[in-house]
């Protein structure tokens, strides 16, 4: 009952000083706002990294060439040519926890027909690539093992390639292409992928048998990546330690001696590129944070200024029977009722402006539910906090110096 | 035998401004018996409201002791004051002390917001009731801004009113009233007088002491009279005797 007649008294004060409450609440409201939108687009990040990671193929395996430390002059990684086709064979035979393999090697050139030509770069393969990569044919089929064996100059090519080298609409399966002056022929086009999280156009690619790109156009012997997949995500640990043993045997590695080569699972890239943006999510709380922590020192302020202003009020208060306890409560609800209304609205501003990060900027957002109930715990506690030292103030006022005063 | 609802023995009240002392109150003394009606004279600055707001539990005296209801006040502590000044006593300053931007009745509902024993059908009525009392029953939801000095006196005086109080503690209640209203106030004192109220009712105009049971004089923190008036008059029908207004 008393305690009903004091919040009573409390949100009256707030609503006599409407412009003033406002503008304490704005600190809260654009604090709360912050930390909420800025966990969304963290967490929005995060995820789309995942998914894009895991349509990539999440259980896919990368060994690539490492750095020689036996030579004397250290090269860049892409330059070794310490991957063998016999590594790719050993691993093949050797390994029991892969479904797929394929040997990559890769380079850049022009893809060329006739009067039309786009600069892109070509993935030398096995059939197996498609069932690694997870990607799946829009026409046209893959090359077979027999083309593999054959060096058959057959290509498969991506969409933006399509786009570019065929621009009127003409069917490309069956037309015959040339990448850098060496004629293809393509028999398949790749399904569309868009771009990927880091930008990068998936589609951009030309398909050929590993054997016609090492001979035909890079003249190479050794390869430049192996892919595979897991039988499982789960798996992905142990094929990354399988896979460097079966390498270090086929090396003559001694014990002292360090890898020459590089393995990685999808899961190991998701883990980098989910610390990288966890590191940004908490940059971005703290910087949120802070000005929460600027919305709680408005608070006090205003309740400081609140008590000043108020004295007499208080004095009189005390006069006809408020106890010490009372006036605690009426200035602690009014800041807790401040910093809360200030939190509900900075919540509606917050997820206001999730929406439109991710309608008009089209930046993934997520908002996770737990960013809502601790902005809100730390508003309320913001409240009490910051209005506890300025409402004890008003409390142990003695009542005839709180009327006397002007 | 009645009851002495005041006792005050050798009170005093010192101020301390950096290195100088004002002595409001020397030493006074005197008791008030339940059901009196007395009023406190004395030129300006004679000590007559630091006395009342010791009578009211608003301050402390320096030395000296109180007793109200034969409770030592010294003893008590902050919220057992607070009850007393919210169930005891109606205190009428002498500045009004209204809450600016506050009705009227709210005004007077205040002392009831913290006396858990009233609901807020029954405060509502009882302030209505006050106001009503000292002719303000047109004026409920009028701000202290919206309302004459006198009408604010009287919403102060309804505020003292509102919670039964057992003794009203007056400073100049009628300081702002023209002769017509203070005689129509000092009528509605006499009549909460006659209910048993005990009544302190600091003045300078020697008329409405003529109203008094009792009148006690102070002169520079001293009592320099005290003496029982024997030909109470009627403010009532002083207020009947006075010309009649047209309004
Ligand atoms: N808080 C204070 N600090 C210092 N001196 C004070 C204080 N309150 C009162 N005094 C002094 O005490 C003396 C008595 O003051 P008080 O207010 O009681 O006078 P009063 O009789 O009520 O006068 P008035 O008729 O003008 O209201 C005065 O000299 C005044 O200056
Ligand atoms: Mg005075």
């Amino acid at each position: 009952m008393r305690l009903l007649n004091v919040f009573k008294i409390a949100t009256k004060a707030i609503v006599l000083n409407k412009t003033r409450t406002l503008l304490t609440m704005l600190g809260i409201i654009i604090g709360v706002a912050s930390v909420i939108a800025m966990l969304a687009i963290g967490e929005g990040s995060k995820e789309s990294i995942r998914t894009t990671i895991s349509a990539m193929g999440s259980n896919m395996i990368t060994v690539k060439a490492g750095s020689d430390t036996r030579g004397g002059v250290r090269q860049e990684a892409s330059v070794m040519e310490s991957l063998t086709l016999s590594d790719f064979q050993a691993i093949k035979k050797q390994s029991t926890l892969l479904s797929y393999s394929t040997p990559v090697v890769e380079g850049k050139g022009q893809v060329i027909n006739g009067s039309n030509n786009w600069p892109s770069s070509i993935y030398g393969v096995n059939p197996e690539y498609l069932s690694i990569k997870v990607v799946d044919l829009q026409s046209g089929s893959m090359f077979t093992d027999a083309e593999v064996q054959t060096a058959s100059k057959v290509a498969l090519i991506g969409q933006t390639v399509v786009d570019n080298v065929f621009p009127d609409g003409q069917e490309p399966v069956g037309q015959m292409i040339r990448f850098n002056n060496i004629p293809f022929k393509v028999i398949g086009v790749l399904e569309e992928k868009g771009e990927n999280t880091f930008g990068q156009d998936q589609d951009d690619v030309v398909i050929a048998p590993y054997t016609t790109v090492q001979k035909r156009i890079l003249a190479i012997d050794h390869l430049n990546q192996i892919i595979a997949s897991a039988v499982s995500e789960e798996e992905a640990p142990n094929v990354v330690i399988e896979v460097s043993n079966i390498l270090r045997e086929q090396h003559k590695l001694a014990d002292s001696e360090e890898d020459d080569f590089h393995v990685r699972s999808m899961e190991e890239l998701i883990s980098t590129f989910s610390s990288t943006s966890e590191m940004l999510t908490i940059l971005l709380v703290a910087v949120a944070s802070i000005s929460l922590l600027i919305g709680g020192i408005g608070i006090m302020n205003i309740m400081y200024v609140s008590v000043k202003e108020r004295t007499k009020e208080i004095g009189l208060r005390m006069a006809v029977g408020a106890k010490g306890a009372d006036i605690l409560m009426q200035f602690l609800i009014e800041a807790i009722l401040i910093s809360i209304t200030g939190g509900v609205l900075g919540v509606l501003l917050g997820l206001g402006a999730t929406v439109f990060i991710e309608k008009f900027l089209n930046w993934p957002t997520s908002v996770a539910m737990y960013s809502i109930v601790i902005s809100f715990a730390v508003c309320a506690v913001t409240g009490i906090f910051f209005g506890w030292y300025p409402a004890r103030k008003a409390s142990a006022l003695d009542p005839i110096t709180a009327l006397r005063y002007e | 035998m009645t009851k002495e609802i005041i006792k005050i023995e050798d009170l005093k009240r010192e101020f301390t401004m950096g290195t100088e002392t004002v002595h409001a109150l020397r030493g006074i003394s005197f008791t008030i018996k339940e059901g009196e009606f007395v009023t406190i004279m004395g030129s300006s600055g004679s000590g007559k409201s630091t006395m009342l707001n010791i009578l009211g539990c608003l301050d402390q005296p320096t030395s000296g002791i109180y007793e109200i209801d034969g409770v030592s006040v010294k003893d008590l502590n902050r919220n057992e004051l607070a009850t007393i000044r919210n169930e005891k006593i109606g205190f009428i300053f002498q500045s009004y002390n209204l809450l600016a931007r506050t009705s009227a009745i709210e005004n007077v509902e205040l002392p009831l917001l913290y006396n858990s024993k009233v609901n807020s059908e029954a405060r509502r009525e009882r302030a209505i009731k006050a106001l009503e009392m000292v002719g303000l029953g047109d004026r409920l939801h009028h701000t202290p801004s919206q309302l004459s000095g006198g009408q604010q006196q009287r919403v102060a005086i309804a505020r003292s009113l509102v919670n039964n109080p057992v003794m009203i503690l007056a400073d100049e209640a009628t300081g702002n009233l023209d002769t017509r209203t203070s005689y129509e106030i000092m009528s509605l004192f006499q009549e909460l007088n006659k209910q048993g109220i005990t009544i302190t009712f600091v003045t300078h105009e020697p008329d409405i002491a003529t109203f008094s049971s009792r009148t006690i004089v102070l002169k520079d923190g001293d009592i320099m009279q005290d003496y029982k008036n024997d030909n109470v008059q009627s403010a009532a029908e002083e207020l009947a005797k006075l010309p009649k207004q047209d309004d």
